[in-house]
């Protein structure tokens, strides 16, 4: 192409600052040794670094059986969290029990931390319904599967917050929005920046930085480090180690409560990796190498966390056992319970389109149900 | 003669384009490496490069907004939504913007954009993955809108989509993706079936259905059953649904009196209530019923383990055939 021909874009091989070793709060590295934080920093009890790992061994292995059950053909699809068990466990730790999550389709983990059963969102996964629980009852919105839509949910809802006066104080309360690096390209989530700052809304934009979005890197949504891009908002944003449980912990809950105090919104990025597909349906051999999927194995979120409660003697072999044979019941549970999942019925898929119901919906659902029934005593559609 | 699918078909329609003409480009999620999630553009950035072929950042207002800058800049951008569900974050763009800038210019600006966009159910998706979007489209002025319903037209279509001046919103039947069918590619574009205008896929005396996009798959299938019990059935294949062209719908109900309209969209406002208004108002005194509608329920997309009851089938069809019969 000739010079200044208006087609040329950047090459995508050039080194950007967004790729560069990140720079981010942690707390513990890679092989489990603790290091200091100027601001941050945890103080957990034995037990609940315990309750650390235990909460991430179990979410890891319910996400192995749905992946297997989606396999078997148990599941329409499922998007795997493999990897992103530390920032999803350490954020949804940090959360009070007041306070609200905007999640994606991925926070398994999250909802897991939130109390909730993980059979909740299975329904959705195998095509049985489409979330169909309360947000307002477990505090944990519905799965939202358009990309970065929910950030502005969260902001509006942040916004109702400050609206009810419920910000100031320790029982004040703050939203979290999750969302990924792809969502960061979205119109909806640069105007959930626009909007939580002006309005300076308690919410904690919670970024799962899992490197790509499918089967795009990083480098084709930005040029400098995601948690960059708060400054130009007005607010202030930072990178967390996404690996490590305790700095997501520390950092989330730092954010969050600046929120419920009146001290408005965060940006946080957690820095982590994808270790499986986007979703079942995918297929990343065809845009990744192995050598990186190998070098992030080296960053596992559950070894390094095991082998700080090995050289602390915080936990023996009998607690690592009895968390592996929890997690394989509770997985066992889970599959048991999906199977059992009973399939909706047609006439069903016409309920709850409006509150007050609809004369033309009961209308097509009558003269459906009247054609159902001209199949009765047949053997069946032809 | 090649014998290829669906999927395959558009992917080698593109290829032609991006061949015949240095300013087509390829632009939407995924396009690159990964060659598209149904893999339609497989192969395309190896051969075409990165500056033609471009993994957009994941935003799909963004994708249709800076092709109507590549189009006043002289290109033909060929943009990829993901997914059905998908698009309404480019609505905006695609109403205010793309409809409308060549009549906001007096005809001095045109913008040959193609908007390629999945859709339909039957595939066992999640929500968002099984919309059919089209009547939002064709409501609007200034947007062609087709829909390719078997290989040959995925393959000929697409060339003929991406060669018009005219913005086009092309509708892929995607659980259609991997039938196949014969396509003769070795004719020129020139002398392809006109892309703006319907076809009879098969004659029949009795009744007329018509559908599109994935549809027409199901209307042929019934028009067997129906053969089978001596009821020949005509189908027509839409092909475009703005403009739509039902010169040919006429003339079959004319001889049929009778004329059943197949969509997966939602009834209510849906492309079949245009096609029986029209219908009556041409050929009111050769109808024996009233125009028959088989579509999607007024009800959001179901869940994938009732979208089943929720799609039009042969059955569904069939018995409106019958009701109109009975009469």
């Amino acid at each position: 192409m000739s010079k200044g021909d208006g087609a040329r874009l950047p090459a995508t091989d050039s080194p950007t600052s967004a790729a560069a070793d990140p720079e981010f709060v942690q707390l513990l590295t890679p092989t489990g040794e603790r290091v200091k934080h100027p601001e941050y920093d945890v103080d957990f009890t034995d037990e609940e670094f315990r309750g650390l790992y235990r909460d991430l061994v179990i979410v890891r292995k319910l996400d192995a059986e749905a992946t297997a059950l989606q396999r078997q053909g148990e599941l329409g699809i499922w998007a795997s969290l493999l990897g992103q068990e530390a920032a999803q466990v350490g954020s949804g730790r940090a959360l009070r029990p007041q306070d609200m999550a905007f999640p994606t389709y991925r926070e398994h983990g999250v909802l897991f931390c939130r109390g909730i059963d993980p059979i909740m969102p299975l329904g959705l996964f195998r095509g049985v319904d489409q979330g169909g629980w309360d947000p307002n009852q477990y505090k944990f919105n519905m799965y939202t599967i358009v990309i970065g839509a929910q950030t502005l949910h969260a902001t509006g809802y942040a916004m109702g917050i400050t609206m009810d006066g419920k910000v100031g104080g320790d029982d004040g309360e703050a939203v979290i929005a999750y969302f990924g690096d792809g969502a960061t390209s979205q119109g909806d989530v640069n105007e959930a920046f626009v909007w939580a700052s002006v309005f300076h809304a308690p919410l904690v934009f919670f970024c799962q930085n899992n490197q790509y979005a499918i089967s795009e890197p990083l480098e084709r949504q930005t040029r400098v480090p995601l948690y960059k891009r708060a400054d130009g908002f007005g607010f202030h944003g930072i990178r967390v180690d996404g690996n490590d449980v305790l700095a997501c912990y520390a950092v989330t809950r730092k954010a969050l409560d600046d929120a419920r105090h009146g001290q408005g919104p965060t940006l946080i990025e957690a820095y982590t990796y994808r270790m499986g597909a986007h979703t079942t349906s995918d297929d990343p051999t065809r845009y990744r190498i192995a050598a990186e999927v190998e070098e992030w194995k080296g960053k596992d979120p559950i070894k390094r966390l095991r082998a700080y409660l090995e050289r602390e003697e915080i936990a023996d072999d009998a607690f690592f056992g009895s968390v592996e044979d929890e997690a394989a019941r509770e997985a066992v549970s889970l599959r048991e319970r999906v199977l059992a999942m009973p399939d909706p019925q047609p006439l069903d898929m016409f309920d709850h389109v409006y509150p007050g119901g609809s004369p033309e919906v009961d209308q097509q659902r009558a003269e459906f149900g009247r054609y159902l029934e001209s199949f009765a005593g047949a053997e069946g559609h032809r | 003669m090649s014998t290829l699918t669906i999927g395959k078909a558009l992917n080698e329609g593109l290829r032609k384009a991006l061949e015949n003409d240095p300013k087509v480009l390829i632009m939407g999620e995924d396009v690159g490496k990964l060659g598209g999630v149904f893999r339609i553009t497989d192969g395309l950035q190896k051969d075409f490069g990165e500056q033609r072929i471009i993994d957009t950042p994941l935003a799909e207002s963004g994708i249709v907004g800076t092709a109507v800058g590549l189009a006043i800049r002289g290109y033909r951008p060929v943009c990829e939504i993901q997914f059905d569900g998908f698009v309404y974050p480019a609505y905006d763009q695609i109403v205010s913007q793309v409809a409308k800038m060549h009549y906001r210019s007096r005809g001095k600006l045109r913008l040959p954009i193609v908007i390629r966009i999945p859709f339909g159910g039957g595939i066992g998706a999640v929500e968002h993955h099984s919309e059919s979007p089209e009547a939002y489209f064709a409501h609007t002025a200034g947007l062609k809108v087709v829909a390719c319903a078997n290989p040959a037209d995925a393959f000929w279509m697409m060339q003929q989509a991406i060669a018009s001046d005219d913005p086009v919103i092309f509708f892929e039947p995607k659980r259609r993706y991997w039938e196949k069918g014969e396509v003769d590619t070795s004719t020129s574009l020139s002398d392809a079936y006109p892309l703006f205008a319907s076809k009879v896929v098969r004659q029949g005396t009795d009744a007329t259905v018509v559908a599109y996009g994935p549809m027409v798959r199901t209307a042929l299938d019934a028009a067997t059953a129906a053969a089978e019990e001596g009821r020949e059935l005509e189908v027509i294949d839409l092909r475009s649904l703005s403009p739509l062209d039902l010169d040919p719908v006429y003339a079959s109900v004319r001889r049929t009196g009778r004329l059943v309209v197949v969509h997966e969209a939602a009834r209510s406002g849906g492309l079949g209530g245009e096609v029986a208004a029209r219908v009556t108002e041409a050929c009111f005194y050769s109808l024996e019923a009233p125009v028959l509608r088989v579509t999607g329920f007024d009800i959001p997309y179901p869940a994938a383990r009732v979208e089943e009851e929720f799609l039009p089938d042969l059955d569904r069809v069939l018995d409106a055939v019958d009701r109109s019969f009975g009469w």
